[in-house]
């Protein structure tokens, strides 16, 4: 699509000076979206910001690994768990988020380690067994679920004169912002173009060069780390943890937004995202027919437009460039 | 002694279960290398038709080989209506698991729209509570009739895939489909008729599950994830591996709840999914398959 001539022009994220506009108006429009005191519109975009940083972590798994994975509602949970037992422990709260993130990513390669034999269908099993397993531990493990009562996880005080839902609509912000630049960017560099080959040929890939144990564990580490975050500020939005919180559901709606949105494109996560969270939202009055949307989304968008959103809009941008001459 | 050949005996009969639907699976993934992930759905689906003939007072003779069809038709229909179409627009294999992932979600969602996700029971011929004792060893007629039902299935869909023509046809297709086209076997209506078949197969036992369970749009989950792992276990290519595994896994769990702890009984098919698949990913009786570049 573009002409570039070095490798800097390559590493470059933004390569257009309208683009840079573009992205630019749209974080200024999120800075300024609590400002028009619409608390639902502020917490629903706080649980899209939320939900963005997993699915992101998941389509650099699905999308541009190629490692079918089910077993997000795991390391959502571990996430979550870990974080809500370092704040009890009155550990501070960016060493909580650390801690949460960096244990996923340990049973993240540790569940990574099957997938250095198995393949498509075996590891979407694998993954699965695993994310059903930490639920059921969840269950019947009183210490680390909290028992009955639940556990609960002191939300993030309000600062600078702010409300606690808008300073934690701000953090969550942030965060999300800076995982997004941190996933385009990984995507560019040598690491993303490894995952890229892994997932077309991973024979070929391995003839090449690539070290495929070392890419793929570090894709599920990653993947998984992301996912661990997810959990971590999720447990904060709510304050409160409870197993079912973490069923089988969970992964699905984490993979339908990865589908919906597209595969192997992050700005399609963020609207694969968007789509999971806001679109049940219409549906408020209807809740059994929530998987039924989704169901026919995934259907509709496999049928007839396997990239998704993001694919959808990369089209219609094309058919704008040249108008009107197609 | 006998406490053991006791849990050994509870244990085929949920292992049974766990067969039919392992059972399914194999069938589906050996000719379409597709993991079914609806197959719990669309056996809940047809056991909710029965629920709803049941209660329309028709007698279960005619009510579950009712229920049995429409989960076969709902199979078939999805086979033709959106795999056809996706695979002539050249859906790749993740593609095509997917999708059964979306129609497992439109199942779920539907059936808890029509039917409420309140809990009901299944009135069914065979009692729960009437026991049958031989020889000290305890045994209630529902599980009797599960285990007579297991063996009836799964040696009924032997003969076919065995022993007739239509049989022949099926494994021609499942080894290999490029060459049976070529020999006019109609493969496509090979393939829809594995696929009502496995769906079939999934009702019977979730027929025979709901009596033991309580009926909810949910039921099917866990022992549709058991059958997966019984199907794993045997090898997801091998059709008798299937019915090993189910069983295996059937007793496997009722002897870990019987010795180690109620708790463990649940999570055992996912450690043996994850041993197996780390130790011998071909399972016990499946081939091991070789790719090329």
């Amino acid at each position: 699509m573009d002409l570039t001539e070095s490798y800097r022009e390559e590493l470059r994220l933004i390569r257009k000076p309208w683009t840079g506009t573009g992205i630019g108006l749209i974080v200024v429009a999120l800075l300024v979206i609590p400002w028009l005191r619409m608390d639902f519109l502020v917490y629903m975009a706080t649980v899209v910001f939320i939900y963005s940083i997993g699915v992101q972590g998941q389509n650099i798994l699905i999308g541009y690994t190629g490692q079918i994975s089910f077993g997000q509602a795991g390391f959502l949970a571990i996430g979550a768990y870990t974080f809500g037992h370092a704040s009890a422990l009155g550990i501070p709260l960016p060493l909580g988020l650390l801690a949460a993130g960096i244990l996923a990513a340990i049973f993240g390669a540790i569940v990574g380690f099957p997938s250095l034999r198995l393949k498509g269908p075996y590891l979407a099993i694998a993954t699965m067994g695993f994310g059903i397993a930490i639920y059921q531990i969840l269950l019947n493990s009183e210490v680390i679920s909290g028992g009955r009562m639940g556990l609960v996880v002191k939300k993030l005080p309000a600062l600078f004169g702010l409300t606690q839902q808008v300073t934690f609509y701000y953090f969550t912000l942030l965060l999300a912002l800076i995982f997004t630049l941190v996933s385009f960017n990984t995507i560019s560099s040598y690491a993303g173009r490894a995952f890229v080959a892994i997932r077309d040929n991973d024979i070929a890939a391995e003839a090449m060069g690539v070290n495929l144990a070392r890419y793929k564990l570090l894709s599920f580490a990653m993947s998984s780390f992301y996912m661990g975050m997810q959990g971590a500020l999720y447990s904060l939005l709510i304050g409160f943890l409870e197993p079912n919180l973490f069923t089988f559901m969970e992964s699905v709606t984490v993979f339908v937004a990865v589908i919906i949105g597209g595969l192997a494109s992050i700005g399609g996560s963020i609207m694969g995202a968007a789509f999971v969270i806001l679109v049940p939202q219409l549906f408020g009055g209807m809740k059994e027919l929530v998987p039924v949307i989704f169901g026919i989304t995934i259907l509709i968008i496999l049928i007839f437009e396997p990239h998704g959103i993001a694919g959808r809009w990369l089209k219609i941008r094309l058919y704008f460039r040249n108008w009107p001459f197609r | 002694m006998r406490q053991f050949m006791q849990y050994v005996i509870s244990g085929l009969a949920t292992g049974s279960i766990y067969a039919l639907v392992a059972l399914g699976l194999a069938l589906i993934y050996r000719s379409t290398r597709i993991l079914n992930f609806a197959h719990g759905d669309m056996a809940t689906a047809g056991t909710f038709v029965s629920f709803t003939l049941l209660g329309m007072n028709l007698a279960p003779i005619i009510s579950f080989p009712l229920a049995i069809l429409s989960g076969s038709a709902l199979a078939m229909l999805f086979y033709f209506a959106i795999l056809v179409p996706a695979q002539r627009r050249n859906a790749t294999a993740l593609g095509q698991i997917i999708l059964t992932v979306g129609l497992g979600l439109i199942l779920q969602g539907l059936i808890s729209y029509f039917w409420g996700s309140d809990t009901k029971t299944l009135t069914f011929p065979l009692s729960d509570s009437k026991l049958w004792r031989f020889q000290g060893l305890v045994i209630s007629e529902l599980g009797l009739g599960t285990f007579v039902i297991g063996l009836l299935g799964s040696g009924l869909l032997y003969l076919l895939v065995q022993k007739t023509r239509l049989g022949i046809a099926m494994r021609a297709t499942s080894e290999n489909l490029p060459a049976a086209q070529t020999l006019g076997i109609p493969t496509r209506r090979i393939l829809a008729l594995a696929w009502g078949l496995a769906a079939g197969l999934g009702v019977m036992g979730g027929l025979f599950l709901a009596p033991a369970l309580l009926l909810d749009p949910f039921f099917m989950l866990e022992p549709f994830l058991k059958g997966f792992a019984g199907a794993i276990l045997g090898g997801l290519q091998s059709l008798p591996g299937a019915i090993l595994g189910g069983l295996i896994l059937g007793v496997a769990e009722s002897l870990a709840g019987g010795y180690i702890s109620i708790a463990f009984k649940n999570t055992l098919a996912f450690l043996i999914i994850i041993v197996i698949l780390l130790v011998r990913h071909e399972g016990l009786l499946g081939e091991e398959f070789k790719e090329r570049v």
